[in-house]
């Protein structure tokens, strides 16, 4: 759940990147952190392990500027996506407004996406909130790796697999590249405003 | 508890607490947050120069891991959660199941003296909140 102060009239919105260890989660925030200094207030942080794997979270603030009068405070985090965290994972849950599955477009990851999304159902109801219902975006990410030869799953399996009861908003990815990295973020950003306007009025 | 909106008056109360309370006893910094590392509200001495937005990520965090930890072992909670540094530490409160206060003071505060007025300062919390 979001948290309004009407006093300073801001809005702190949180937002997590959720999909299997190596989708490239922490890659999304990077190339945001890079893209997007400007709306940037702070460093981000990463409490990773020394194989670059997220440990616990990434976190990143990202200022949008104001809707109606209020300052809206996106606040990004990663979960770790390796599958022994998962008690971290739905610490790192609590409270979320929106969500950014990131799945693995190679082919051997297909089965690690389907279980990694079930699992997200799983913790969600564990704070009695419903993956039908709470903000989300599919992003298939690293699509860049056709161009070098490396088996990728096609779109329309994706989303038979991942998005065919869920239907909500998709996008092909390179997070790497940074392609279609923004229009996920805005899309995800939108959706979630707009669920906690509906909540307020 | 209306957790997720607080009114203006509320906020002002409460920010009049933490500054009589905490503050003014030379406290540097208090914070108080939500366990989705919201930002609740934040008062300091006017030098300390926190970046309060990932401190509260970080906090929420900590206190979630530490609260899995108890329970992992039986407990209901550890109630004490207390980090001492050379020159400041930070204190963590629960104010209630959503609730965080975090104090961050330095050598010239005894912990037991902090104890005491943050145990004050949720009381008074509690009554604002309650109050709506
Ligand atoms: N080719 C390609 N590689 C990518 C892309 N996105 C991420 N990678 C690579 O995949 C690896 C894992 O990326 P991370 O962003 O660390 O993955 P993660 O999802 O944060 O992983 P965990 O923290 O373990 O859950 C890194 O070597 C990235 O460079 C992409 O779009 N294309
Ligand atoms: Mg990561």
């Amino acid at each position: 759940m979001s948290f309004i102060n009407l006093k300073d009239k801001i809005v702190q919105v949180k937002i997590v990147y959720y999909g299997p260890g190596r989708c490239g989660k922490t890659t999304n925030l990077e190339y945001i952190n890079r893209t997007y200094r400007k709306q940037i207030v702070s460093e981000m942080v990463s409490l990773k392990t020394h194989g670059d794997r997220t440990l616990f979270f990434d976190f990143l603030p990202f200022d949008m500027g104001q809707i109606k009068g209020y300052d809206i405070k996106i606040q990004l985090y990663t979960v770790p996506g390796q599958v022994k965290y998962n008690a971290t994972r739905k610490l790192v849950l609590r409270g979320v407004d929106g969500i950014v599955f990131v799945a693995d477009a190679m082919e051997k990851q297909r089965e690690k996406n389907i279980r990694s999304l079930n699992q997200l159902h799983e913790n969600l109801q564990s704070y009695k909130e419903s993956i039908f219902n709470i903000p989300l975006v599919m992003q298939y990410n690293k699509v860049d790796l056709k161009e070098h030869g490396i088996p990728i799953l096609p779109t329309s399996i994706l989303e038979k697999d991942l998005n065919s009861r869920l239907k909500v908003p998709y996008f092909e990815a390179s997070a790497i590249t940074g392609y279609n990295v923004a229009a996920t973020l805005k899309k995800i950003i939108s959706s979630s405003v707009i669920s906690i306007q509906k909540k307020l009025l | 508890m209306n957790y997720g909106i607080v009114s203006q008056e509320q906020l002002e109360q409460i920010d009049g607490v933490l500054s009589e309370k905490l503050i003014k006893l030379g406290v540097d910094c208090v914070i108080i947050i939500d366990m989705a590392g919201n930002i609740i509200t934040a008062k300091d001495n006017g030098e300390s120069k926190y970046d309060v937005y990932s401190f509260a990520a970080l906090a929420a965090g900590n206190f979630a891991t530490v609260d899995a930890m108890a329970k992992l072992v039986g407990e209901q909670e550890f109630s004490l959660l207390f980090h001492k540094g050379q020159e400041s530490n930070i204190h963590f409160s629960k104010i209630d199941d959503e609730l965080l206060l975090i104090s961050m003071f330095g050598r010239d505060i005894s912990l037991g003296f902090l104890r005491l007025n943050v145990v004050d300062v949720i009381e008074k919390i509690r009554v604002i909140w309650g109050n709506q």
